[in-house]
């Protein structure tokens, strides 16, 4: 609890904190996404007077429930007018039952936060419905779940304001009109709608990680969200070993953020961050989830992808890194996903277990169907793999093809100090 | 909710007239009216004659303008339809991924509005 608590901090603390929860009971019980949030906007603006006036609830959440619940039966009520259809008078009564028995439970000092229906799982699944655009899947997850304000998701990527908003109501109208369900997925679509919104978690999180450069706190907001969403489905979601492996990954990736970039915020790789500032807090914590769901035996990428990161937290150096284990992991990784980009990543831990040569071989393998022909880290790993084997000439070559390639500042140095160091001899990062 | 599901595909490819494939895939469309006629889920559906034989009418300041062959040039042909009534959207795909052209073509499900 914060020490003040006024009524701005408190509508502060909730919005942050209980929007999503709020936001999904509400649309739930009364079935429109985009009514239900205009009425707990407005609820919020009344609860910051009445709450000056009267001090404040019990329960902040489960009042501002109610309030805009009252305010969409209001809502409802004067565009029926009465003389609708039978089933709508219906559907109304039974809204204005449900509204009366929580307004009786919260006077009555009952209503703790407890009380509001947990709908967040059914919520986030249709915010990340596949009839949805994955940008909209992404930024409605956002809005709804995160309380993230439109100017925030905006921000986040490079948008202007008006143009979010309008792809937000544009969504809120498809799921209304297309009826996108606000349910969990039946048992035979479950696995691929759960691969759908941890798709989205993760977009996120990267959207935050790939430009942590620190000139935009937005964006690092992102990495925290994308994990508090990741927690939100694993505690709804226990037995899914996935959400437990994005989790985890996440978590272990967001260890190293502080040493990832230097102070000009100019890359480091891996190799050369500062280990001793990675977040330990973090890297227990994704250590012990994989403890939990590795043994399950039901992998998939993302504990995979989390394994091979928990390798990299718990090794002392780059150069005291298990590799035999990385190559391992990712080996069945790509048993599981047969992408090249997995392959490239092999070939690197394959050129420490056995050789640059090996590792070459591996790679040019993966680059026959050409799908890394534009890649640029295929380049900046060829010319790194190069320069170990001893193949000078070529490797500058390789280089300066990841130079052509990279659409980033900080990446784009990185190779270009690659590339000198490796013109004047320097074998500093000849391995 | 009333969803129509419209079937496109390319015209001559998927299975044709007089090959042993063609008696299946009707076969499967007989089963697939069957399952939404005993859901309870059907409401209307046809298939088209080919898009040869389309007209397209507009009318442009008053006159009406006839011009053969359909709206667009697509490489994919509306060649029937399905209305369906389903719970939702999820309940929709999952009758629309049933219609055996969807393995060769694509189902456009489009939600019919409702006047009131």
């Amino acid at each position: 609890m914060l020490p003040l608590s006024t009524p701005e901090r408190i509508i502060e603390r909730t919005v942050r904190e209980e929007w999503g929860r709020i936001l999904a009971a509400l649309v739930k019980s009364v079935g429109d996404f985009q009514l239900a949030e205009d009425c707990l906007q407005e609820a919020l603006a009344i609860a910051l007077d009445k709450w000056r006036r009267d001090g404040l609830p019990d329960s902040p959440a489960a009042w501002l429930l109610t309030a805009a619940r009252r305010k969409a039966i209001d809502r409802l009520r004067r565009e029926q007018n009465f003389s609708s259809k039978q089933g709508d008078i219906a559907y109304l009564m039974d809204l204005e039952n449900s509204a009366a028995a929580a307004a009786a439970a919260d006077e009555g000092g009952e209503g703790d936060d407890t009380a509001i229906p947990d709908k967040r799982l059914e919520m986030i699944f249709t915010c990340c419905h596949p009839a949805l655009e994955q940008k909209t899947r992404i930024a409605l997850t956002l809005r709804t779940l995160g309380g993230l304000t439109t100017e925030e998701i905006a921000a986040a990527f490079l948008d202007r304001p008006q143009a979010m908003a309008q792809r937000l109501v544009r969504a809120k109208k498809k799921i209304k009109l297309a009826g996108i369900p606000y349910e969990i997925p039946e048992l035979d679509v479950l696995p691929e709608r759960i691969s759908s919104v941890l798709s989205v978690i993760y977009l996120i999180f990267n959207e935050g990680y790939s430009a942590s450069s620190g000139d935009s706190p937005v964006r690092a907001d992102l990495c925290d969200e994308a994990i508090r969403l990741a927690r939100i489905v694993a505690q709804l979601l226990p037995e899914e070993c996935e959400v437990a492996g994005l989790l985890a990954l996440m978590l272990l990736h967001d260890s190293r953020r502080l040493t990832r970039t230097d102070d000009e915020g100019a890359l480091i790789p891996l190799e050369h961050q500062n280990r001793r500032r990675w977040d330990r807090g973090k890297i227990d914590q994704g250590s012990q989830l994989l403890h939990q769901v590795l043994p399950k035996d039901r992998l998939g990428p993302y504990q995979l992808q989390a394994a091979i990161s928990a390798v990299h937290a718990q090794s002392s150096s780059w150069k005291e890194t298990d590799w035999h284990q990385i190559e391992a992991l990712y080996a069945l990784l790509y048993q599981i996903n047969p992408s090249p980009v997995i392959r490239l990543n092999q070939s690197l831990a394959l050129s420490y277990t056995r050789s640059p040569a090996d590792a070459l071989s591996m790679l040019e393998e993966a680059a026959t169907s050409g799908a890394l022909e534009n890649y640029q880290p295929f380049y900046a790993a060829k010319a790194d793999l190069l320069a170990r084997a001893g193949q000078k000439q070529e490797a500058e070559e390789s280089y300066r093809s990841a130079i052509t390639l990279s659409d980033n500042d900080s990446e784009r140095q990185f190779l270009e100090e690659k590339l000198t160091a490796l013109k004047n001899g320097s074998a500093a990062d000849a391995g | 909710m009333q969803y129509m599901c419209l079937i496109y595909a390319k015209e001559g490819v998927g299975p044709q007239p007089g090959t042993p494939e063609f008696g299946a895939f009707m076969k499967a469309y007989m089963d697939f009216g069957e399952t939404v006629q005993k859901a309870g889920k059907f409401v209307a559906g046809d298939a088209l004659q080919p898009v040869s034989t389309a007209t397209s009418v507009a009318v442009r300041g008053g006159n009406t303008e006839t011009t053969d062959g359909p709206f667009a040039e697509t490489k994919e042909q509306l060649g029937g339809y399905y209305i369906l009534d389903c719970d939702d959207l999820d309940e929709a795909i999952k009758y629309a991924a049933m219609i055996p052209s969807a393995e060769h073509g694509r189902i456009e499900v489009r939600p019919v509005m409702i006047f009131d």
